[in-house]
């Protein structure tokens, strides 16, 4: 059996290393606020609370025998409603997840992910000289930064599944329509760009995670800009979060928060009515994380004919679409442990809100929300659409 | 025990593959070089043996874009010994390949070769084979199970519609992995990074590359994709019919 | 020395396996051009008989009791002796788990050429192969003397290599099998229980158009008309109607059957990733441009309740 002090170099060095306020493990009340909240947490044999009391009773050994610490999304539930500020998903779930790994105690769905972001820089495994494809036809050119070889304003970090993924693609495509008509200055690294690795490193692949940061970080030292956006919300946070302490600091926002600044331009070009009843999705990595709530809500209200409407779960307690942390990496097995998913419940939510459109504001979760409109009853009219989608139909772009 | 694992690397399907001015070879210009898929494999049950039953596994890699990352994760999954065979290997055929891989294995006394049951740019045969003839050893291929005692290597090997039959083989020998008792682990790069810095890689030299026995390509080319289904129109009954027909020209009926 | 094009029949416990009637066919085209007979060479112990439907000019049977069942060592005996005297123009072996355990062994042995994952012969006799998972044909002249040739499926019809006049049988001599290092020890049945989809090779799938558990019954029907099983894609498995081992997709199988039949499958690129290397795609669907059609060969624009039971009659009629 694993001693205290075995722990304390070693487990509790990792929670310390992965987050600069691991400390506060200590400070855990046992209060199980955290195992309450978690989507899946009725599932886990050991959930985050009942985890750290494990801990302090010297039991680590058993923590590691067990795959049900897998079914947690990383969603940030846990970390938003701890009084003691206990870094849950970052520190402790981060670090379990990378001692299993180490253990070799890993679903087959998540190692092919993980595997394929070693080898081709994306989880999905697509060739890395294709990444730039989905620019094609898109006019003006979405400028290649190792083309045109001039400075930019903007650096777009597109991401995996926006870059990738077919569905994503539409609203990919959708947001460079979106960035033209606003006249923005804007380059993307296309072959160049990594994975960000936020969700390999939330699902227990540091190392992974810190490769990945590197060959992004030399990228972006090649290029002159002034800043970033992404797509996708875990590269908004990496490249906020996580990547500074690795010596790679840029200016970073969201594409909505980058367009909801620019209101005042973008308003005069919204003419077309999208008269419907819609409902915002916050995701994890956007709201709870990083406390962005209010622009996409707004950049949604400054459609004309758009009612907003909001779900039984919004801004700080929104639901996760389960693709988080690796979610989207363990479909299969986390169906086969709940026989439920997060991205379903979160469909029928819209449902009840009386909402016709879902509207997102990150990659992972068309197809999620699609995928679950199939299966969810009295969802086959919902349509699932990312907000840079409908500004660009209301724009007529 | 001492096991001996031959690794190949082969050209990435996920990239485009395109052929060369020349018209009768692949451009490898630009090739992305990986593992052959069914060697990855042949280490994974190498590393299971030795697991089981103690011993050291070498895994012996031609010099190729990628040899160094393959045999480093390989030290990172148990590998004990890292070799890799220097030469000019692009475009080698598998005659000469297993000719060079010989050479340097008939020094290294060992009790099971492993190696993975075919790549998918063999045109001359698979590796595994040619090696086991040029050693005099007995071969089995489209293995996926393997365990040895006493000098003998009691195996299964696959035939098609899922039967399996168990087979007992003298060693040394020369198997053909289809697929190890488990999938091929995932290694964390923190514990590769860590092989990097704790294993070394032995280069040796293939004495020399002789083709002899493989064919000559006169002319490569890439079939035609069709890009949407051929739609098979008519009446239930009628469509039901060109179906059948279908069918009996596919050969399932 | 012949321009004889020699076809090595497999035969696993009385059963010859569908590639060598597709080799005898390849063994035809072959023959014609270089003017020389089809030899099938069966190999067993007691098993003449099996010869009986091979469109051969005529069989080479090699009996003894150390050949009842295949092993690569008493294989590779008997033919090296057979093709060392014979010098026949070319061997044809399957690319499988009895050919590809020969001819390898065989090239090195007897110092003769080996081409592998042949497809088809030009009528020139040039071998065509299919390699680099099917993105990449190379043609070649077949080299001599004697071209020792590991065959794939597709580029004949199996129906071609059968014949209903029974060819003449002869009896070749068997050399000294001894010093065996391998040796059969037993076969292991497949596990009686559920399927592995990602080993079957002819799959009914059905997707969210199948619309309830009870039409299930209608795939099944198919399926067992024409020896296939039934796989779906994720709406059908969360629903119950069929077990998970049965899920073709992103969370479940990855699949490469000979023919994928796509029944109400919309082809989401999760699912159109997971099937992409079956040999032959045939969807049906309701909606002309559902992305089904566009990684199927074949396409049925329609409704799967108006097809399936004429269907699944004309394929009973047709066994």
């Amino acid at each position: 059996m694993a001693t205290i002090e075995v722990i304390e170099r070693s487990f509790y060095a990792k929670v310390l290393e992965a987050t600069p306020e691991g400390e506060r493990l200590r400070l855990c009340l046992e209060c199980g606020n955290c195992s309450g909240i978690c989507p899946f947490g009725y599932l886990m044999l050991y959930p985050p609370s009942r985890m750290i009391a494990m801990l302090r009773a010297d039991r680590f050994d058993q923590l590691l025998e067990t795959d049900t610490v897998w079914m947690c999304v990383s969603c940030y539930a846990c970390t938003a409603a701890c009084p003691s500020k206990v870094p849950l998903t970052p520190g402790l779930m981060a670090s379990i997840k990378e001692e299993l790994l180490l253990a070799g105690n890993v679903p087959d769905e998540l190692q092919a992910a993980l595997q394929n972001s070693q080898r081709y820089g994306n989880p999905q495994g697509e060739s890395p000289r294709k990444r730039a494809d989905w620019t094609l036809g898109i006019q003006p050119e979405v400028k290649l930064l190792a083309k045109v070889k001039q400075p930019v304003d903007v650096l777009w970090f597109v991401g995996d599944y926006a870059s990738y993924h077919p569905r994503v693609q539409l609203a990919t495509k959708a947001l460079a329509r979106v960035l033209n008509a606003l006249g923005v200055d804007f380059g993307i690294l296309g072959p160049e760009e990594w994975s960000d690795g936020d969700s390999q490193r939330l699902a227990g692949e540091r190392g992974l995670f810190e490769v990945l940061a590197e060959k992004n970080g030399k990228a972006f030292g090649k290029y002159q800009f002034n800043r970033i956006i992404t797509t996708d919300p875990h590269a908004y946070n990496a490249i906020k979060n996580e990547y500074p302490a690795l010596g790679i600091s840029y200016p970073v926002q969201h594409y909505t928060e980058f367009l909801a600044e620019r209101m005042d331009q973008l308003k005069p070009l919204l003419k077309q009515e999208v008269k419907v009843k819609a409902t915002y999705h916050d995701p994890c990595y956007l709201g709870r994380a990083n406390g962005i709530f209010e622009q996409p809500r707004a950049l949604l209200q400054a459609i004309p004919g758009m009612e907003l409407v909001e779900m039984t779960h919004n801004h700080m307690n929104s639901l996760c679409c389960g693709g988080g942390g690796g979610g989207m990496w363990l479909d299969g097995f986390q169906w086969e442990k709940a026989h439920v998913r997060l991205s379903e419940w979160r469909v029928r939510e819209a449902i009840s809100a009386g909402a016709e459109f879902l509207a997102v504001a990150c990659p992972y979760e068309t197809p999620r929300f699609e995928d679950a409109a199939k299966t969810v009853q009295g969802a086959g009219e919902l349509k699932v659409r990312d907000i840079a989608e409908l500004l660009a139909e209301s724009m007529g772009v | 025990m001492n096991i001996i694992v031959l690794a190949k690397l082969v050209p990435d399907l996920v990239e485009e593959l395109t052929i060369d001015p020349g018209g009768a070879a692949l451009d490898l210009t630009f090739a992305r070089w990986i593992i052959n898929e069914f060697d990855d494999h042949a280490i994974e049950q190498g590393i299971l043996l030795k697991e089981r039953g103690g011993g050291t596994v070498t895994v012996l890699v031609p010099d190729l874009d990628g040899a160094d990352d393959v045999l480093f994760t390989a030290a990172a999954k148990g590998a004990d010994r890292l070799i890799k065979l220097g030469g000019d290997f692009n475009g080698v055929n598998n005659h000469a390949l297993a000719r060079a891989f010989a050479a340097v294995v008939k020094e290294l006394q060992a009790d099971l070769i492993l190696t993975g049951v075919q790549a998918h740019d063999d045109l001359d045969g698979s590796a595994g084979p040619l090696l086991a003839e040029c050693l005099q050893m007995p071969y089995v291929g489209y293995v996926s199970g393997v365990s040895i005692n006493d000098g003998k290597s009691l195996l299964r090997k696959e035939y098609p519609g899922g039967l399996l039959a168990e087979m007992e083989v003298t060693t040394p020998a020369v198997l053909g992995i289809q697929a190890a008792e488990q999938p091929p682990r995932y290694v964390a790069v923190s514990k590769v990074r860590q092989a990097m810095k704790t294993s070394s890689i032995e280069e040796q030299d293939a004495s020399s590359l002789d083709p002899c026995g493989g064919p000559t390509v006169g002319r490569m080319f890439q079939p035609e994709a069709a890009a949407h289904a051929t739609m098979i129109a008519g009446s239930p009954d009628e469509v039901a019919d060109k179906l059948v027909d279908l069918f009996k020209e596919l050969g399932v009926l | 020395m012949s321009q004889d094009i020699y076809v090595l029949i497999e035969h696993l416990r009385g059963q010859v396996a569908e590639l060598s009637y597709t080799m005898l066919a390849a063994g035809r085209e072959l023959a014609q051009g270089a003017g020389g007979n089809v030899v099938a060479v069966l190999l067993g112990h007691n098993a003449k008989e099996l010869g009986k439907d091979f469109a051969a000019d005529k069989v080479l049977y090699l009996d003894h009791a150390l050949l009842a069942d295949f092993t690569s060592d008493a294989y590779q005996k008997a033919l090296a002796d057979l093709i060392g005297k014979d010098q026949p123009r070319a061997v044809l072996f399957g690319n499988s788990s009895i050919g590809a355990d020969v001819a390898s062994v065989l090239s090195m042995r007897l110092d003769l050429p080996l081409v592998s994952s042949c497809r088809s012969f030009t009528q020139d006799g040039k071998f065509v192969s299919q390699i680099c998972g099917g993105k990449i044909m190379a043609e070649g002249e077949l080299p001599g003397p004697t071209a020792l040739v590991t065959m794939v499926p597709g580029g004949y019809q199996p129906d071609q290599g059968r014949s209903a006049a029974a060819p003449s049988i002869t009896e070749a001599p068997v050399p000294a099998l001894e010093a065996l290092r391998v040796a059969l020890s037993k076969y292991i049945e497949p596990e009686t229980g559920d399927v592995d989809i990602s080993k079957e090779p002819l799959l009914i799938a059905v997707g969210r158009g199948i619309q309830n558990k009870d039409n299930i019954e209608l795939a099944e029907n198919l399926a067992q008309a024409i020896g296939g099983v039934v796989c779906g894609s994720r709406p059908v498995i969360d629903q119950g109607w069929l077990a998970t081992s049965r899920l073709v997709g992103k969370s479940g199988k990855h699949v490469k059957p000979k023919i994928y039949f796509a029944m109400g499958i919309s082809g989401a690129p999760e699912h159109a990733e997971a099937i992409m290397q079956s040999d032959t795609i045939i969807a049906i669907n309701t909606d002309p441009k559902a992305p089904i059609f566009d990684v199927a060969k074949y396409g049925v624009e329609g409704d799967i309740f108006d097809l399936v039971e004429v269907l699944t009659e004309k394929v009973q009629q047709a066994k």
